[in-house]
């Protein structure tokens, strides 16, 4: 295994509210290795977006990193000046939001929002930044990309706009790609197709990704691997196949589990009993544990991860390879 | 089996804005260029006693503002809407209160300054379901059938999570004792771990109280998870229409099919990454739909006459029926696939 391109360790990202810390993202670690897909899962306020944006350093006050390292190439950016940031982000590692309209300018055409990007970080005449921005939006499946490059945002569709985003993103060849749910405002026919694309320029690049998202099917047919984040922290993580199979956290076997598809039609679905716990306030102990049919005295105690065959799990009551879901 | 809720030859068109300046120029007998949209096109299906409908398509097919019509939010331009034989709607008015909804949003169908047991209980009292005196434990009852806790009567919706709101506009739709619900992506907003709570309760309340159900939704899994039988729309028509496990497990229409494999499925028995399929092109813009069959220009199937007639609805078996030119290779197709 050569090295990871990006390695977390012990990633907190604290917000210092009025009404109190919330800890959206604690003690995350994770590598992430060349062309490498990492789906991470959660459902909202888990901490997963927050995770991306501290990676590149996007978190504003009062958020603050306040422990942990995210190493990029060897380079370790939590400690690097706003300046030093900024002339990475972009260039070694980009971001895709979800919201392609919030994304792009409405008053410049794609070329002139292209080509701002392209400055950003390299000189380029301006023939040759045309040449690189058609390449890039044919490389994402935009139709007839040189003329589109005169296009305002409002004359895309939904689906277009989001592949120029991602267009956008790959100017630079990043190493790492951060994508917050970039197609969850889509429809699934244009989904598929970005999903498709994406997974192609993966392996084509070897950009690495981190696919933030809430919709674990989607996740599974796109990442090699998986973190599946509850209350700010990664519950369990693994080779996508192994972990979906054969969960260890009882959380991830009750998400698994609650998908309409695991259950015969008309029947009751698997429910996770009560609601994500408000990070203001966590339980004592592990966060699971008040929805958790497995909790036992001893879960009072906050759980490591149990590291074992390249994948790990924070539970004291693991689920078992017998009754994976349980329907 | 009776038909109870019946939907005839339905169009809704929405007609442009017109400036002050086009509607002095209509006025004074000028030809102004009117761009109109068919957001639904000649639907008819109808609904037996209990069963759910769901209603599948992407963005701007049309079912929501089906789903509106037939709740009476919105007139139909054309057709007509009948529950057990009486009109929801008379000269553009609804007249009914058998038929209520559920909305998408949980946050924007509350009123945020109004107390939650309020909410519930304002459309009963108005209809005499209650009385004002009463409403307290009317509301109470159906806290209780949807989960809810009666003590929280006198919150705020800001003081609920998601989930919870979803339940608080589910009790204020059936305080109505409505015979028809039409639920508009009710689970959208949720996440997945609640929205396996709302789709039980779903459930569970259909089952109960015998409701006749239309459900709108992008998600063809949910979908397949509560419907007996699902109607497939595309731009504005439905494209087909039978029993939930034929029509996903054996598609007539092209589309359907197409639509069903881009959905991307949890993976469990393989260590290979699935190919999507994927449709070629996007929806066209409903201001110009495409001649013929509007599915034509990215349907595998097409051949000259899709682009030249627009096919009708055909039998494909007893309960199903689709509108293609091809859907008996559509059929086959499946069959060798």
């Amino acid at each position: 295994m050569t090295d990871p391109v990006l390695r977390v360790k012990n990633l907190t990202t604290h917000f210092f509210t009025r009404a109190g810390v919330v800890k959206a993202v604690d003690g995350v670690s994770f590598d992430l290795a060349k062309g490498e897909i990492l789906g991470l899962v959660g459902e909202s306020g888990s901490g997963k977006t927050v995770a991306g944006f501290s990676l590149l350093g996007l978190v504003d006050a009062p958020g603050r990193i306040v422990e942990g390292s995210v190493k990029l190439n060897g380079v370790e950016l939590t400690t690097l000046s706003e300046a030093e940031l900024r002339s990475r982000r972009g260039r070694e590692i980009s971001m895709i939001f979800q919201d392609p309209i919030a994304t792009l300018n409405p008053m410049l055409t794609i070329g002139q929002q292209m080509k701002l990007a392209i400055d950003a970080h390299e000189q380029m005449s301006p023939r040759a930044a045309e040449t690189r921005s058609t390449e890039l939006l044919t490389q994402v499946g935009i139709p007839s990309a040189s003329a589109r490059l005169r296009a305002y945002p409002h004359e895309f569709s939904g689906g277009m706009r989001q592949r120029v985003a991602i267009a956008i993103a790959l100017l630079h060849h990043p190493a790492v790609i951060v994508a917050d749910e970039p197609t969850t405002a889509l429809d699934v026919s244009i989904q598929a197709q970005i999903l498709s694309q994406m997974r192609n320029l993966a392996q084509q690049t070897g950009t690495a990704m981190i696919w933030i998202s809430h919709d674990l099917a989607v996740v599974s047919s796109l990442a090699s691997k998986l973190a599946v984040m509850y209350a700010g922290r990664i519950v369990e993580q693994g080779q996508t196949a192994t972990l979906l199979r054969d969960p260890r956290h009882p959380y991830t076997a009750g998400l698994i589990a609650s998908l309409p598809a695991m259950t015969k039609p008309g029947t009751p679905l698997t429910q996770i009993p009560g609601t994500t716990p408000s990070l203001l306030s966590l339980p004592p102990g592990c966060p699971f544990a008040p929805r958790c049919d497995r909790a036992t005295d001893r879960c009072g105690s906050e759980p490591d991860m149990t590291v074992q065959d390249s994948r790990g799990w924070r539970c004291f009551h693991p689920v078992g390879q017998s009754d994976t879901v349980r329907a | 089996m009776t038909d109870f809720l019946k939907v005839d030859n339905i169009s809704r068109i929405f007609g442009p804005n017109l400036t002050t300046g086009e509607k002095i120029a209509a006025r004074l007998g000028g030809r102004v260029e009117t761009r109109s949209v068919r957001a639904v096109s000649d639907v008819t299906l109808s609904v037996r006693k209990g069963e759910t409908l769901g209603l599948v398509g992407e963005s701007g097919c049309g079912k929501s503002t089906l789903g509106r019509v037939i709740a009476g939010i919105l007139p139909p331009t054309s057709g007509t809407i009948t529950i057990d034989g009486a009109p929801v709607m008379e000269n553009g008015r609804k007249v009914t209160t058998r038929v209520q909804t559920v909305f998408q949003d949980p946050f924007a169908s509350l009123d945020p300054r109004m107390k939650v047991g309020e909410a519930v209980s304002e459309g009963p009292i108005a209809h005499a379901l209650t009385t004002k005196s009463e409403a307290r434990s009317y509301v109470a009852h159906w806290f209780e059938r949807v989960g809810l806790d009666p003590v929280w009567i006198d919150r705020y919706p800001h003081q609920f999570s998601g989930g919870q709101r979803q339940r608080i506009a589910i009790a204020r739709a059936l305080a109505m004792q409505p015979d028809v619900l039409i639920c508009d992506e009710p689970v959208a907003s949720l996440d997945v771990s609640i929205q396996a709570q709302i789709i039980n309760l779903f459930l569970e309340l259909t089952r109960d109280l015998d409701l006749t159900t239309v459900f709108i939704s992008h998600d063809l899994s949910v979908v397949q998870h509560v419907s007996d039988r699902v109607a497939v729309m595309y731009l504005g028509r439905i494209v087909e229409l039978g029993p939930v496990e034929q029509v996903f497990g054996n598609p007539a229409h092209p589309y359907t099919a197409a639509l069903f494999s881009s959905v991307p499925k949890l993976v469990l028995d393989a260590d290979v990454l699935v190919s999507f399929e994927t449709i070629e092109g996007e929806v066209p813009s409903p201001l110009s739909p495409p001649s013929g069959c509007y599915y034509h220009p990215r349907c595998p199937l097409a051949t000259q006459v899709c682009s030249a007639t627009q096919p009708a609805t055909q039998k494909v078996s007893d309960l199903r029926a689709a509108a293609c030119h091809h859907f008996e290779g559509q059929l086959a197709n499946a069959a060798d696939g």
